[in-house]
């Protein structure tokens, strides 16, 4: 036992408290009466007026914070942090041809950032090829277009593959984006075990929020563990998935929301692995996680925690993990899309400084931080690089890094971060009775949890009761900023135009009885439920295209259609 | 705020006939909360939703919009592909005699597209920030004109 109080000391502050409402309190209430009758964080939990250690009285040291690098983690999961190294600075990039990805690639290397991370336009997200009629008008235009294994040797043209780590956020095709990444870090001469990275591969959540989902719920969990399984084997440095609360968050759920949705994908996912007949310490050390870092501080830093917090006991206690890092929370962050303005747009710059130091004072393993002008496009280079400088001026200036998890002990913090807790696990109790996540999205529950949750946000914006400056406070009849922010230049139509003669001269040039052979292979292996990823790595190599690969195992596994609820 | 007034005497106005209103997710971009959050204020203030879900083709929204013989038009897109999508969604209204149906825009819309955009004849564009109760007034006022023309 590790009580942080005596018996005596917490009476004498009740005591004092007691003596401080009757005198010093009512004085200043009544010559400054309280701005609302009610404070709360965005996920609608009761902020106090004043913490104290009576708020933390019960508080176990040992069990809740313990030292960072040992359970149960809420302090950090590495001893040092960042003060033996800073957080990976990961920008999301990536828009129009291969060729412009590159150049943007090596652009943010060129000024600091240590990690890359792949933004895929629409078409590549959904699993469809460029020249499909689906895809007309959206190629390139919100991440780069990759049809083809052609593609992905461009976008890595002159970067070591073997130095920099990648993430890639893609959900149903990321066997298919994976494979892409191995087979031209192979043409690189990368062995297997150098190559790095992350396939986000989170199918649940995109039931629930982010909506590029192609395959139904069941067999898209099978696809993605595929994924899992594979890497676990051929890639020791890859992390197969990332547990994603960020979209989760940017489609209107609370904090709480995000926290317990993820934790409970997470769990799913373990399950699954585990029925598998996989071991839980082969696999676990693997998982990683991906948060929303959004503009109600405190709460976020509590949220960060309480994640630890909550993964290790799960890992510990519910799935007999043994290893350190099976327990470990990793997670990147990514500071709040949602919470940027159209209106005054160069406040942005303020907003996601504030979100990115909650990710750092949080924990984070890696950060992107938004750019001024994403409420429009994806990013100039101008304001790209000014997000990436938001995290340098943190990292170098700031002096926030310099010791472990600085906030713990405030009494605010602590007693949030239980708050955050308790709340998450109410809804991982619900989830958990319904059968887990699975069976909870496919009655729709989340989705609606976070229907009502983003439809209750807006009204108390509407209502006044939320303040968002430029939008319903300190409004600007001329907004000059909004008129003149520099943006992105896309040549949509020539991206398209020369995406799609690529694709042509590919499917004319390349060996199709290799090709088709492929592809009847992978169509087998699915039917009869083996691990697809060998086969899709086949397939990539013989440069069937992402649209074929994806068209022959939604013949095997269907496609889902989402019943519209709000 | 005059605009209050307003909205309630639309709201009178238009109290005695069903106003049915289109929300389509036009394109591949699944990012749904704004359509979502209009679709319910819009059920709210009295109206007919029919929301189609994501991923819509301009001819699957032309399809929904004769079939339920809809009197307003909201879209919904923020992948940035919204020039060649509206492009296209207007051009296939007129040609199907759907010209007279008043369709707005919503989403993630750059300033400098929006002249090209009105140009194609879509009534207004309701950038991130824009509250409700102007997309409810706007709406029925749309409506309103329409039945009287």
């Amino acid at each position: 036992m590790a009580k942080l109080y005596n018996d005596k000391s917490l009476k004498e502050i009740e005591e004092r408290i007691k003596i401080w409402e009757k005198e010093t309190l009512p004085k200043s209430l009544s010559r400054f009466p309280e701005r609302m009758d009610e404070f709360s964080t965005l996920s609608n939990i009761k902020i106090k007026r004043l913490y104290t250690p009576l708020d933390v009285k019960d508080m176990d040291y040992m069990e809740k914070l313990g030292f960072p690098g040992e359970y149960p983690y809420t302090r950090g999961i590495h001893a040092t942090m960042y003060r033996g190294r800073i957080w990976t600075m990961r920008m999301f990039s990536g828009y129009g041809s291969a060729e412009d990805t590159n150049k943007r690639l090596k652009f943010l290397i060129e000024h600091g950032e240590t990690g890359l991370s792949l933004a895929f336009d629409y078409p590549t997200l959904v699993g469809i090829d460029a020249d499909d009629p689906m895809a007309s008008g959206e190629v390139g235009v919100c991440g780069v277009s990759v049809s083809s294994l052609e593609d992905m040797e461009i976008i890595f043209d002159g970067i070591n593959m073997g130095e920099i780590t990648t993430n890639m956020t893609i959900n149903p095709p990321a066997p298919v984006l994976l494979a892409m990444y191995v087979a031209t870090a192979e043409k690189q001469g990368v062995p297997y075990e150098r190559i790095g990275g992350t396939t986000q591969n989170d199918p649940l959540k995109e039931f629930i929020a982010q909506k590029s989902y192609v395959f139904p719920p069941e067999p898209a969990v099978k696809v993605a563990m595929d994924v899992v399984e594979w890497s676990v084997k051929n890639l020791p440095k890859w992390n197969p998935i990332s547990i994603s609360g960020y979209h989760i968050r940017e489609a209107g759920s609370t904090a709480v929301q995000e926290l317990a949705f993820t934790i409970a994908n997470g769990i799913e996912y373990v399950r699954h692995l585990i029925n598998r007949g996989m071991n839980v310490d082969d696999f676990a050390h693997r998982l990683s996680f991906f948060f929303d870092a959004h503009i109600n501080f405190f709460e976020e830093i509590a949220k960060f925690r309480a994640a630890r917090r909550m993964w290790a006991k799960i890992m510990k206690e519910w799935f007999n993990a043994k290893k350190e890092r099976s327990m470990w929370l990793r997670f990147h962050t990514q500071t709040a899309g949602v919470s940027l303005t159209a209106q005054q747009p160069y406040n942005n710059i303020i907003r996601t400084t504030i979100e990115a130091l909650a990710a750092v004072l949080g924990g984070t393993q890696s950060l992107h931080t938004n750019s001024l002008d994403e409420p429009f496009r994806v990013p100039s280079e101008f304001a790209a690089k000014i997000a990436l400088r938001t995290q340098q001026i943190i990292a170098y200036e700031t002096g926030v890094a310099d010791t472990v998890d600085p906030l713990a002990g405030s009494y605010y913090v602590e007693w949030l971060t239980d708050k955050m807790e308790e709340e998450a696990w109410r809804y991982i109790e619900r989830i958990e009775m319904m059968g887990g996540m699975t069976e909870a999205v496919k009655r729709g529950y989340p989705q609606r949890e976070v229907t009502e949750a983003s439809f209750r946000f807006q009204r108390e914006v509407e209502e006044g009761k939320r303040y968002i400056v430029g939008v319903n406070i300190f409004v600007e009849k001329e907004d000059e900023e909004i008129r003149n922010v520099p943006l992105l230049d896309i040549n949509q139509k020539e991206i398209e135009e020369r995406q799609k003669k690529r694709l042509k001269r590919l499917r004319e040039k390349r060996d199709k009885s290799r090709w088709e052979a492929s592809l009847n292979k992978l169509h087998k292996a699915a039917e009869r439920g083996e691990n697809i990823m060998p086969y899709v790595l086949e397939a990539v190599k013989s440069y069937a295209t992402l649209g074929e690969i994806m068209g022959t195992l939604k013949e095997v596994y269907g496609v889902w259609v989402e019943p519209p609820i709000y | 705020m005059g605009g209050a007034t307003n909205l309630l005497d639309l709201i009178k106005k238009t109290r005695n006939r069903r106003i049915k209103v289109l929300i389509a997710k036009l394109g591949l971009d699944g990012h749904d909360r704004g359509a979502k959050v209009v679709a319910r204020a819009l059920k709210d203030a009295g109206l007919e939703v029919i929301y189609t879900g994501i991923r819509q083709t301009p001819e699957q929204v032309v399809e929904t919009a004769i079939q339920e013989d809809v009197d307003v038009i909201g879209v919904s897109i923020l992948s940035g592909a919204h020039i060649p999508l509206m492009t296209k969604l207007m051009r296939l209204l007129r040609e199907r005699g759907l010209g007279d149906i008043p369709v707005f825009l919503g989403g993630t819309i750059p300033l400098p597209d929006i002249p090209k955009l009105k140009e194609l004849g879509i009534r207004n564009i309701f950038l991130p920030g824009t509250p409700l109760r102007d997309i409810i007034k706007e709406t029925l006022e749309a409506a309103l004109e329409r039945s009287r023309e």
